[in-house]
């Protein structure tokens, strides 16, 4: 029997990179210096500045990283603000992991994927991209389709550009959603980008941005002929607990928090529209 | 079983809390609600129901979960949990008492919540069969036997005198601590039993229809358009919530003080506008969506998730304390089909 | 079908056919007589629901804040006490006055259902009216109270019978005192209490409040957009009271907040699951109001000044109130 006391285990700030003006990753490990604990890629954990709160983030860099755990997050209200105001050797609190990681060692194994993201979408996505490129035999063909408001609002460029696009059998698409000075790369929203590029619908999509975006992209690979039971998302919901008692994530017969956060198209058809 | 005159009650309560800590339903400022027993308390086992279900006492309203000390950039983490004292839960109602199963079913399945567990596990339950239902019960709809309920001890409770029957070890030890009790066969608690059951058959709701509740319906009753009529006067409190026994739902919230920071958690509501806030959006925006959730919640979400049981005893607790009389029954009628 | 229902129902369907209004707001039938429920009827088939009787005692004022707002006219019932309310709305600019048509309607007292339970009464399956008694059967036999005995609170200081707003009314029968004793009499009997005494009378009823909000969202006073008690930027947000200073806090706090604006229509004792007076806070400062700027009903008017939110040079010091109402 596990027992789950809710309570957390203390973290060390080591690292704080900014990626773009509102996202900043953060390194974090334990007092001890080694990782907190383990998790599978889309997993989530509970971050907390005590005394300013708690907050639900994707754990953003991969399992196969031994050393640390990186988190991704975005300035958008009280929380993250405060977590944007941290410095290197702070003490945060973590705890989880929590949720239903992507299936990395399951439907995903010997498929083509492809990778939609749109802004800080990309944070739950990099885990997964990451696992594949360490795990790279056990899997096909890699597209990476990723866009944001600006080519400053790209998360972890410096990554993507220095590395994804060296991979072998591995392609990246950039593309922003307004012509800007110093971008000669592809200007336009994900959706269209997407349709654009005429993609095989045999491949194994994951999703994960804005709602609208999210919206969007669906509707164009199912007229590409991809299949719903193969593209998968991660929902984002107000929690609390994290392990499906505290009713905040409930949608349907779901918590978000447990079931979830990651979840295939079919399964949300399922659900009320209420996330 | 073993008979003890009411007139020796106190005595009786006396022994057992002497002992450890008894709580039982208690008269204070005009209602009854459970309340630590002293000498001298009003003890109140007539009214049939408590203002407030009995989950308190495993899920209090709020309660301290942990404390944080910071200093600089260190941080420090207390565990204010200790281990909890065995205490008496008397006068729990077949209602309240299915309602802890139900409340297991949430904290004790994997991972086990611990806040839970150790005050569940230090419980001794005296449950006590009704033998004047009201109106607002429909506790038979949901197969509760309102004239025996279960737990560590059976009580029932008669114009003259208090019947006892240990159903658990744990309960016969603590009946041990009063040695003044009669044997008796319990002839006159079986004929309470035939009246109460008799009662049952005849309340208002005893024949609520639930067949439509059913996870292949979920769609479908969440489309409904009945919600508009049955939420409309809704006022977005959080009565019902509080006073259902079945309500887990739950924040968890921190507060600062000089001498650090403390992380509590306290029952949260459905029905309050916030539940769901989340910094850049919110996906129940109205009152109807926050009502049609904890109905659907607790008719069809619930019982999808746990092997088909309801999340509702038929306290009626809703029924006589909803604000604008709002409530399941109406829920159930409306939707269920069950129109007459 | 009481012969004062029936001429509502009637008006509202008027109304609704005659495209007069978009919707009537009035009670829906419960299951049982004691639980109608506030309701929105748009079409004169619904009306068929439309209930008035003894226990219609919620106040619809509040919910024209929302429905006024709404496309096209909207009728609504408004019994004598609940029109201070809707005007004290109007004044404060809550309610689109021009989109309601307002009917005041006769109430000879509302009754409350946890009266009888009080007196044990319990198992109700039918209910039926004998003079000033209500006789009910129950599963355990017949029942007769004294309509008087069962009462909402609020009745026993009826401010009167005249709607203090309405476009038409209808009123069928002579009205009834309900009034047992003073307004002002158990506030005043809880200012005769030593010190200790009253603390230890609200220590014991507020510690019974479980935080359901309950008389907050249903007073017509408290229509702030967003409530500083639900606002965690306040530092005040709290949905339990973690102790005794706070569960006093927020009621204290209410009914400063609500002082002048109350209308005293008891709404909020009404709905409180744990039957804590509150009203007799609100009380407790529309008597120190009438003592210290002279009488004031908030309600009776639409517009003008108030006496806490206008200055006058004679206005009380703040450090005097405190004395000025201990000699009255």
């Amino acid at each position: 029997m596990t027992e789950e006391n809710l309570i957390p285990k203390i973290g060390v700030v080591t690292d704080i990179r900014k990626d773009t003006p509102d996202v900043k990753t953060f390194r974090v490990v334990g007092t001890d210096g080694k990782k907190l604990f383990e998790h599978l890629p889309g997993q989530c954990a509970m971050v907390s500045v005590p005394g300013e709160g708690e907050c639900m983030f994707s754990i953003t860099s991969s399992p196969t990283n031994r050393e640390f755990m990186e988190f991704s997050i975005k300035k958008c209200g009280c929380v993250t603000e405060v977590i944007h105001g941290l410095e290197e050797g702070q003490m945060i609190t973590v705890r989880g992991p929590y949720g239903r990681n992507f299936p990395v060692e399951g439907d995903f194994r010997g498929k083509d994927l492809l990778f939609i993201a749109g802004g800080i979408g990309l944070a739950p996505l990099r885990s997964v991209i990451n696992y594949v490129r360490d795990n790279r035999k056990n899997y096909g063909k890699v597209v990476v389709v990723y866009g944001a408001r600006s080519k400053d609002d790209l998360v972890d460029i410096e990554e993507i550009r220095t590395q994804w696009v060296n991979e072998p059998d591995f392609e990246v698409y950039l593309t922003i959603d307004r012509p800007q000075e110093g971008w000669d790369g592809h200007v336009g929203f994900v959706p269209a980008y997407v349709k654009e590029l005429g993609l095989d619908p045999n491949m194994t999509a994951v999703l994960c941005g804005p709602p609208i975006m999210i919206k969007f992209t669906l509707a164009g690979l199912l007229e590409l002929g991809f299949k719903k039971e193969r593209v998968y998302t991660t929902l984002e919901l107000r929690m609390k607990c994290g392990i499906g008692k505290c009713g905040r994530c409930n949608v349907g017969n779901k918590f978000v928090c447990k079931d979830g956060p990651v979840f295939r198209m079919d399964e949300l058809d399922e659900l009320p529209d209420e996330y | 079983m073993i008979k003890i005159n009411r007139t020796d009650l106190d005595r009786f309560f006396i022994s057992i809390s002497e002992k450890m800590p008894l709580f039982l339903p208690v008269k204070k400022a005009g209602e009854v609600n459970f309340g630590r027993y002293e000498e001298g308390t009003e003890v109140s086992l007539d009214v049939l129901k408590t203002v407030k279900s009995a989950k308190d006492f495993f899920f209090p309203q709020s309660e301290t979960m942990m404390k944080f000390k910071k200093d600089g950039k260190n941080l420090e983490i207390v565990d204010v949990r200790e281990e909890k004292e065995p205490f008496v839960l008397f006068g729990v109602r077949a209602c309240d008492y299915a309602s802890f199963a139900i409340l297991d079913k949430v904290f004790l399945q994997e991972p086990v919540d611990t806040f839970y567990k150790s005050r569940r596990d230090a419980a001794v339950i005296f449950t006590l069969a009704c033998g004047r239902p009201e109106e607002s019960c429909f506790c038979k709809v949901f197969n509760i036997d309102a004239a025996d309920p279960q737990g560590d001890v059976t009580c029932f409770l008669t114009a003259e005198s208090l019947y006892l029957r240990a159903n658990t070890e744990k309960g016969a030890s603590v009946l041990s601590l009063y040695n003044k009790g009669e044997n008796t066969d319990g002839k006159e608690v079986e004929e309470q039993q035939k009246k109460t059951r008799e009662i049952m058959e005849r309340l208002p709701f005893a024949n609520l229809d639930l067949g439509k509740f059913k996870e292949e319906n979920l769609k479908e009753l969440f489309a409904s358009s009945e919600w508009q009529s049955l939420s409309e006067a809704c006022l977005g409190c959080g009565t019902c919530t509080f006073v259902c026994p079945t309500c887990q739902c739950f924040d968890i919230r921190e507060f600062k003080t000089r001498q650090g920071v403390v992380r509590f958690r306290c029952w949260d509501s459905c029905m309050y506008s916030d539940f769901t806030q989340m910094a850049g959006a919110n996906p129940r925006t109205t009152q109807l969506q926050r009502f049609r959730q904890r109905f659907m919640h607790k008719l069809v979400y619930f019982p999808s998730q746990y092997g088909g049981t309801f999340s509702c005893v038929g306290c009626g607790r809703c029924v006589t304390k909803c604000p604008q009389h709002l409530n399941i029954v109406k829920v159930i009628k409306k939707l269920g089909g069950n129109n007459d | 079908m009481s012969e004062l229902e029936n001429k509502i129902i009637q008006r509202a369907a008027a109304l609704l056919t005659e495209g007069k209004v978009k919707r009537v707001v009035g009670w829906r039938k419960g299951e049982f007589i004691h639980d109608p429920s506030p309701a929105t009827f748009e079409t004169a088939d619904s009306l068929k629901e439309f209930v008035y009787n003894d226990y219609c005692g919620a106040n619809l004022s509040k919910y024209l804040v929302d429905i006024s707002k709404k496309e096209g006219m909207t009728a609504v019932f408004l019994k004598p006490c609940d029109s201070y309310s809707f005007n004290q709305l109007i004044k404060e600019h809550r309610i689109k006055r021009e989109n309601v048509y307002v009917i005041g309607v006769e109430c000879q007292g509302k009754l409350a259902q946890y009266k009888l339970e009080e007196k044990g009464i319990s198992g109700i399956t039918a209910e039926a009216y004998d003079g000033e008694n209500v006789v009910l059967d129950t599963l355990y036999g017949k029942e007769t109270v004294k309509k008087s005995d069962a009462l909402l609170d609020r009745c026993f200081s009826c401010k009167g019978k005249k709607h203090v707003v309405a476009d038409e009314t209808i009123v069928l029968g002579e009205p009834v005192d309900t009034t047992v004793g003073g307004r002002f009499d158990k506030v005043r009997e809880l200012e005769a209490m030593t010190e200790e005494e009253r603390f230890s009378f609200w220590q014991g009823q507020l510690s019974k409040c479980i935080r359901c909000n309950a008389c907050r969202n249903v007073c017509p006073a408290c229509s702030c957009l967003k409530c500083v008690f639900d606002n965690p930027q306040s530092g005040v947000a709290a949905k339990s009271n973690a102790d005794s200073f706070e569960e006093q806090l927020f009621h204290i706090i209410r009914a400063f907040h609500v002082s002048g604006r109350c209308t005293d229509c008891g709404e909020c004792s009404r709905v409180c699951p744990q039957h804590i007076p509150l009203h007799l806070l609100n009380r407790k400062f529309i008597k120190d109001i009438d003592a210290l700027y002279g009488e004031f009903q908030a309600g009776e008017a639409d517009e003008g000044k108030t006496p806490l939110t206008s200055y006058t040079e004679g206005d009380t010091e703040p450090n005097q109130v405190f004395n000025a109402t201990e000699e009255k």
